[in-house]
């Protein structure tokens, strides 16, 4: 690879916009797309793989070609600055996640408890619709104060967002679909909300609830058929 | 933003080692069949002095690209790499999961 190819590569990656790496397996010549001058037919491939989301090889003529795509990071936008989302925070990034806070109360989001992370003090409502979720984003409200949770899920509920989590009890979420509803909502859009929050394993402190958060996110994203128990190969009941 | 680039952004540990004056080569998976445990798009940095960042595989084969990567930063030339269980080298090196994997090293220049 040579330096120059790496720097473009990487100014497109720093400014989060979609990028392919295409070389040529046998001699390593290499292209950036978009960017490059290169045959439809790659021109194809590298869309394929950034919507795909997954690297491959096409043959043109006698050459073979890998097409590597670089998507920019999938978001998570939470709305409150609190524990939780502290313990969120450093998981984020290795999973591949850009994080984003969002919480008018300047006490909690502040660069002191949550370092490193894009945070935003507009109301929800305003953030969301500078943010503009898409269906490479997911939306958590961690607030407990309707004020605050029900702006960010009604905006959220209006976008792709591939993901759509709300801390609270059954009951609080009972109350919370009766308000959504009357925002115009209905039942489709009310089996969008994962809540309670998190895939169920006992969490109890913080950063346990964070975990049990970033995993329903992971299997979200991966398309996992949750509840269901990986059978062990030769293990019958 | 900082923290919240990639904390796994291997090309840019590669470009830090290039800047700091070292020889570096980059290895990526470009196939896989079976059980390998690294997708395609998986990337190993590698110094001549013996660092490395990322993966390849669980561990199995690294030390085989690894080899390859020096005689790539020797010779300037890239290399394909395959590895599997229908494969004598992989006997050598072992990728017991049993899975098969090309690897594509190049030198960055």
């Amino acid at each position: 690879m040579k330096s120059a190819i790496l720097t473009r590569l990487q100014a497109e990656r720093a400014a989060k916009r979609p990028v392919v790496l295409l070389t040529r397996l046998s001699d390593g010549a290499q292209l950036l797309w978009p960017g490059d001058e290169m045959p439809a037919e790659l021109v194809e491939a590298s869309k394929a793989a950034l919507g795909s989301e997954e690297a491959g090889n096409v043959t043109l003529g006698d050459d073979s070609w890998f097409i590597h795509p670089h998507n920019p990071p999938l978001r998570i936008i939470v709305v409150g600055a609190v524990h939780i989302a502290q313990a969120m925070a450093p998981m984020a990034a290795p999973l591949g996640f850009s994080m984003v806070v969002v919480d008018p109360r300047r006490a909690f989001a502040s660069e002191e408890r949550l370092p490193g992370v894009t945070l935003s003090t507009d109301w929800p409502d305003e953030a969301m619709e500078v943010l503009a979720p898409d269906a490479r984003t997911a939306v958590v409200t961690l607030t407990h104060d309707p004020k605050l949770d029900d702006p960010a899920l009604d905006a959220a509920l209006k976008s792709e967002a591939f993901y759509i989590g709300a801390l609270g009890s059954r009951r609080t979420h009972a109350k919370r679909v009766a308000r959504l509803a009357e925002l115009g909502h209905g039942a489709e859009a009310m089996g969008r909300i994962h809540a309670p929050v998190g895939l169920n394993i006992e969490a109890i402190t913080a950063p346990e609830i964070a975990l049990s958060i970033m995993a329903e996110i992971v299997a979200a994203r991966r398309g996992a058929a949750l509840g269901a128990v990986r059978p062990i190969p030769g293990v019958t009941e | 933003m900082t923290q919240n680039d990639n904390a796994e952004d291997i090309l840019a540990i590669a470009a830090n080692w290039k800047a700091a004056g070292e020889d570096v080569a980059i290895a990526t998976v470009v196939e896989t069949w079976g059980s390998s445990p690294r997708p395609a798009g998986s990337r190993l940095a590698i110094t001549k002095s013996g660092k490395l960042a990322g993966s390849v595989s669980g561990g199995c084969i690294e030390g085989a690209v690894a080899d390859a990567a020096r005689q790539s930063m020797a010779s300037g030339a890239p290399q394909l790499l395959d590895f599997g269980i229908s494969d004598e080298r992989a006997w050598e090196v072992g990728l017991s999961c049993g899975g098969k994997v090309k690897v594509f090293v190049e030198p960055l220049s």
